[in-house]
C-alpha cells in the first residue's frame, strides 16, 4: 500500500500536556502543524497522572529554564483560563515543618521564593499554621505560606489547548506511533504506524520516549529515567479537612508527599517517587499506597476516618539533569522539549512560548493572530456550576460525579472525541467517583456503543 | 418548598414497601424520590430467580420482582430521575430533576433507603495495573442484564459472599467463562450450598485461602496473581469481578448532620428506626451491609409503621436513650441505641455481625448483668440475632453485646 505523504510545517511528537500546548502555540502562530500521539487519546502517558496544581514557581531552581517556563506558563494560564472556561481554585500552599531540622530550612525556602520573584511567600509560626489549618497534626512547628498556588483541572486544560490548535488549522493524529525518521537537510520524513508524514521541523515532546525519539536527530544527550508517582484520592467529604495544599519541607531528592484539595472536590495524597526502568507500566502497589496513607495521616490525623476511592500511578520523565531539556537544533530542523519531569502542567504554556521563540529564531517567523478562536471546554470543577442542575440537563448517568448523558455524548463527538475510556473519564468525570463504575460503567459502555477503543462491544447473549 | 407527610428517599425494596404500607395506613401525602428512571433498585439488574418469596409468595427474577414492586405503588406520588443533593434539619431534602431543576422538599418524616453498593477495587487497595476489565458484581449484572454487553470473556471472581455466586450465574448467563473464585479466608463466606453450586453445577474452581496480590495487563486485564499456601500463582483472565464488601450508599449523609456508625457505615438508629435526627428514619440496606431484598422489604414495612406512629404522636421522644455497646470481635450491632421506655422491638432489629470467624459465647448484658447468652460458631457476614426484646427492663442504663471467644 502506498500512502500519500502529507506535508506539514511542523510535527509535534507526543500529545501530552506539553505537546498540546506546543501544538496550540504553533497553530496560533500560523504554522501548519500536526500533533502525533501514539495512544488512543491525548494525555495517555505522563500527563494522565499528576498533582493537578498551577505552581507559582516559588521553589523552582532560581535562574533555571524550568523556573522561567513555570512563571511564563502560570501567567499565560491566568490570562487565558476564562476564555477557555478552565477552572482555577486559589487554595494557596502551605509548607509545614514538623521537626526542628525542617523548621531550620524554612528561611532558605522563603529566600528562594523571593529570589524567584514570588514576593508574597512568607514564613508563619506554629500558631498561624494551626489557625489556618486546624486539622494538621498538632506538633507542627511552623510553615511557609505560598498564597497564589492554585488547583486546576489537569485534563481539561490540555484538551482546551488541543481544541484551540485544531480550531486554528492544526491536525491531530492519534493511535500513531513514529517508528523512524529521516532528515534530508530540508525536511523530515517520518514513518509512522498510520503512514508517512513529511514535516519541515519536528518537535520532540515525547515524554517517556523522549530520548528514544531524540535519537532520530542525534545521539541523545539525556536518558529518560522513569520515576513513578503513586497517588491516593479520598472521597469528597475529606476535602473539608484542609484549605490549602499542604506540602512537606522538601528533601534533596524529592518535593515529598503532599495533601491537596482537587478541583473536583476530592482530597489527594501523593506522590511517591520510585525509580523504575519500565516506561509503560505504572502499577499501583498496596504497600506503597498504605505507606502514603500513613504519611497522610501523620500530617492530617482526621484522614483516618475518610475513604480512599481511587488510586493511580503516573510516570514522570526524569533525566540525569535537573532542568528541562529544551533546545533547537538549527541544522537538524529539530526542537527538543524533553525531561519535563514534574512541573509540566504549569510549565507547558511557558515551554510553548519558549519553543516558539526558538522556532522564530531558527526556522522562520510566526504570525500573530489578532483574533484567536477560543474553544471553551465544559466545566468539571466542583466549585463552579456544572451541567447538572441547570434546566434541561437530561439524564444523570454517573450518580457519584453527576455526569449527564449529554456530557458523555458531547465527549464522544466533536473535533477531538474521547479515544478510549480513560479519555472519556477525563472529559466527563463519569466512573471517577466513589463507586468507580459500580452504578454506571455498563451504561457508559452502552452509550459509547463501540466508539471507544478499549470498551467491549460484544453482545452478552451471543455465543463466545 | 413543597411539604409532605413523608418523603421516602430511594425506590428499591425498602422504600417501595414503606410507601405501600404508609398508603395502606391512610397516610396520603407521601413522596418517593428515585434517581434512576425505573423503580426497583438493585434487583432490577439481577437476572436469576432469587426474589419474591417473602413478599409475593413466589420465586421471581430480579427484574420481574422490581416490576411487581413498582406495581404495588402505582398511583402514588413517585418521582423518578430525581437526584438527592443534600439533606438538612427540619426534614428538608434538596433535590434535582432534569426538567424541574433544583428544589427543596420537606417531610414531617423522611425515610432514608438509599441501599448499598460494593467496595470497588481501588478502595480495597489492590496492587497492579489498572486496565479495563476490573469491575464489581453489581456492574457485571448491569453489563449482562441491562446493557447486554459482554465486558470480558474469562473472569476471576473475588470473594465468596452470596453475591459472588450471583456473579457466577451472571457470568454463565452472559457467556463468560469463570476462571476461578478466590477467597482470602479459610472457607467460603456464603452459606451452603453456594460452594456446591460453584463446584458441581458450574464447575468453577473455588480457591480458599487465596490472597489476591496483583492485577496485570496494559490495556486489558491479562492475569491476576494470587498467593496460596505460600506459593504464588498466576491465573490468566481478561476480567476481574470484585464481589461483596457492601457498604451503605451514604454519600449524601457524609456531609449531613446525621451520625453514622463506623461499624455498619450507615446511620445509627434506635429501635424505632430513627436516626440521630428523629425526623429521619432509616430502612433497608442503608442500615448495614447487606441483607436480601426480602429483608429490606420487610424493614421498609416496619419502618413505615414506626413513621405512622410518629406522625400520630405515638413514639416516645428520642431522649432519654441508652447506647448498645459492642466489643471485639463484633463488627456492629443495630440499633445502636435504645430509646426509653424500651417497649416492643421489631424482630428485624437487634442484629449483630462478627469481624472474623470465632467460636464462643454471644452475650447480652444490661447494667452489667447477663440477660442472655448462647454458645455458637459465628461466621462473618452472617447475621447474629439477639432475641432480647422482652428481657430488657424498662429502666436500663446500658446494654452491652459481647462475644467471648473460647
Amino acid at each position: 500500500m502506498i500512502a500519500s505523504t502529507e506535508r506539514f510545517d511542523l510535527a509535534v511528537i507526543g500529545g501530552g500536556v506539553v505537546g498540546c500546548a506546543l501544538f496550540r502555540r504553533f497553530a496560533l502562530g500560523g504554522v501548519k502543524c500536526l500533533l502525533i500521539e501514539r495512544g488512543a487519546d491525548i494525555l495517555s502517558g505522563v500527563s494522565k497522572a499528576n498533582s493537578a496544581m498551577l505552581h507559582t514557581g516559588f521553589d523552582a531552581p532560581s535562574g533555571s529554564l524550568e523556573q522561567a517556563c513555570i512563571q511564563a506558563g502560570y501567567a499565560e494560564y491566568l490570562a487565558i483560563h476564562d476564555k477557555l472556561n478552565l477552572p482555577l481554585l486559589e487554595t494557596g500552599g502551605l509548607l509545614a515543618a514538623w521537626t526542628e531540622h525542617e523548621l531550620g530550612k524554612l528561611p532558605a525556602i522563603v529566600a528562594q521564593a523571593h529570589r524567584n520573584g514570588v514576593a508574597d511567600v512568607r514564613q508563619v509560626d506554629a500558631a498561624e499554621v494551626r489557625r489556618r489549618e486546624p486539622q494538621l497534626a498538632g506538633n507542627v512547628l511552623g510553615g511557609v505560606l505560598v498564597p497564589r498556588e492554585h488547583v486546576i483541572d489537569p485534563w481539561s486544560a490540555p484538551l482546551a489547548y488541543a481544541l484551540q490548535g485544531l480550531a486554528h488549522g492544526g491536525e491531530i493524529r492519534r493511535n500513531t506511533e513514529v517508528t523512524s525518521g529521516d532528515f534530508d537537510g530540508e525536511r523530515w520524513h517520518l514513518e509512522t504506524t498510520t503512514g508517512p508524514i513529511d514535516a519541515r521541523v519536528v518537535v520532540n515532546a515525547a515524554g517517556l520516549q523522549g530520548d528514544l525519539v531524540e535519537a532520530m536527530a542525534r545521539q541523545s544527550p539525556f536518558t529518560i529515567k522513569p520515576r513513578k508517582g503513586q497517588f491516593v484520592v479520598f472521597d469528597k467529604p475529606a476535602s473539608r479537612l484542609i484549605g490549602a495544599c499542604i506540602m512537606p519541607v522538601p528533601s534533596e531528592r524529592t518535593k515529598g508527599v503532599m495533601v491537596a484539595p482537587t478541583i473536583f472536590g476530592n482530597l489527594l495524597v501523593g506522590p511517591t517517587a520510585e525509580e523504575q526502568d519500565d516506561r509503560d507500566h505504572a502499577a499501583v502497589d498496596r504497600g506503597e499506597i498504605e505507606a502514603l496513607i500513613a504519611r497522610g495521616r501523620r500530617m492530617l490525623p482526621a484522614l483516618a476516618g475518610e475513604t480512599a476511592i481511587a488510586l493511580y500511578a503516573g510516570l514522570r520523565p526524569a533525566t540525569q539533569f535537573k532542568d528541562y531539556q529544551i533546545e533547537a537544533l538549527a541544522d537538524r530542523h529539530w526542537i527538543t522539549a524533553s525531561g519535563i519531569r514534574s512541573t509540566g502542567l504549569t510549565g507547558s504554556l511557558g515551554i510553548a512560548q519558549h519553543a516558539a521563540a526558538l522556532y522564530a529564531k531558527n526556522f522562520g517567523a510566526l504570525t500573530t493572530t489578532s483574533e484567536p478562536i477560543w474553544t471553551p471546554v465544559p466545566n468539571l470543577a466542583e466549585h463552579r456550576p456544572r451541567r447538572h442542575g441547570q434546566p434541561g440537563y437530561g439524564e444523570i448517568v454517573c450518580h457519584c460525579e453527576l455526569a449527564t448523558r449529554a456530557e458523555i455524548e458531547a465527549a464522544l463527538s466533536g473535533p477531538l472525541p474521547a479515544g478510549d475510556l480513560g479519555g472519556l473519564k477525563r472529559r466527563t468525570r463519569a466512573m471517577m467517583g466513589r463507586c468507580q463504575g459500580f452504578y454506571c460503567s455498563a451504561r457508559v459502555a452502552a452509550i459509547a456503543g463501540g466508539r471507544l477503543a478499549d470498551l467491549p462491544t460484544g453482545s452478552a447473549h451471543e455465543p463466545a | 418548598m413543597s411539604r409532605h407527610d413523608v418523603v421516602i428517599l430511594g425506590g428499591g425494596p425498602a422504600g417501595l414497601s414503606a410507601a405501600r404500607r404508609l398508603a395502606d395506613l391512610g397516610i396520603r401525602n407521601v413522596v418517593v424520590v428515585e434517581r434512576e428512571a425505573e423503580l426497583g433498585g438493585m434487583p432490577r439488574h439481577c437476572g436469576h430467580l432469587a426474589f419474591g418469596l417473602r413478599e409475593f409468595h413466589r420465586l421471581l427474577s430480579g427484574p420481574a420482582y422490581a416490576r411487581r414492586l413498582a406495581e404495588t405503588v402505582r398511583g402514588l406520588d413517585i418521582r423518578t430521575r430525581t437526584t438527592v443533593a443534600a439533606i438538612a434539619p427540619g426534614g428538608e431534602v434538596r433535590v434535582m430533576h432534569p426538567d424541574n431543576g433544583v428544589g427543596t422538599i420537606a417531610g414531617r418524616a423522611v425515610l432514608l433507603a438509599f441501599g448499598v453498593r460494593e467496595t470497588p477495587r481501588s478502595t480495597r487497595l489492590v496492587s497492579g495495573d489498572r486496565p479495563w476489565g476490573v469491575t464489581t458484581a453489581g456492574a457485571l449484572q448491569q453489563f449482562v442484564y441491562l446493557s447486554r454487553i459482554r465486558p470480558f470473556r474469562r473472569a476471576v471472581v473475588v470473594g465468596s459472599e452470596l453475591v459472588a455466586f450471583s456473579a457466577l450465574l451472571t457470568l454463565r448467563h452472559g457467556g463468560i467463562a469463570a476462571a476461578a473464585m478466590i477467597e482470602a479466608g479459610p472457607r467460603i463466606t456464603a452459606r451452603r450450598p453456594g460452594d456446591w453450586i460453584a463446584r458441581l453445577l458450574l464447575g468453577v474452581p473455588v480457591l480458599t485461602q487465596a490472597k489476591l496480590l496483583a492485577i496485570h495487563g496494559k490495556d486489558k486485564v491479562e492475569a491476576v496473581e494470587i498467593e496460596r499456601s505460600g506459593a504464588r500463582q498466576t491465573i490468566a483472565c481478561d476480567g476481574v469481578v470484585f464481589t461483596g464488601e457492601f457498604r451503605p450508599e451514604t454519600a449524601v449523609l457524609a456531609q449531613s448532620h446525621l451520625a453514622l456508625d463506623p461499624g455498619t457505615r450507615g446511620p445509627a438508629i434506635d429501635q424505632y428506626w430513627r436516626s440521630s435526627d428523629p425526623q429521619f428514619f432509616v430502612a433497608g440496606n442503608m442500615l448495614r451491609p447487606v441483607e436480601t431484598a426480602g429483608v429490606a422489604w420487610a424493614e421498609g414495612c416496619a419502618a413505615a409503621d414506626a413513621i405512622a406512629a410518629g406522625l400520630a404522636g405515638q413514639l416516645p421522644p428520642p431522649e432519654p436513650a441508652v447506647p448498645v455497646s459492642i466489643g471485639a470481635p463484633l463488627k456492629y450491632v443495630y440499633p445502636q441505641r435504645l430509646t426509653l421506655p424500651i417497649g416492643d422491638i421489631s424482630p428485624l432489629l437487634m442484629k449483630a455481625r462478627i469481624l472474623s470467624a470465632a467460636r464462643g459465647r454471644l452475650r447480652v448484658s444490661a447494667d452489667g448483668r447477663q440477660l442472655w447468652s448462647r454458645w455458637m460458631t459465628a461466621l462473618p457476614e452472617r447475621r447474629l440475632s439477639l432475641p432480647i426484646a422482652r428481657l430488657l427492663p424498662d429502666d436500663v442504663n446500658s446494654v452491652a453485646v459481647e462475644f467471648i471467644k473460647d
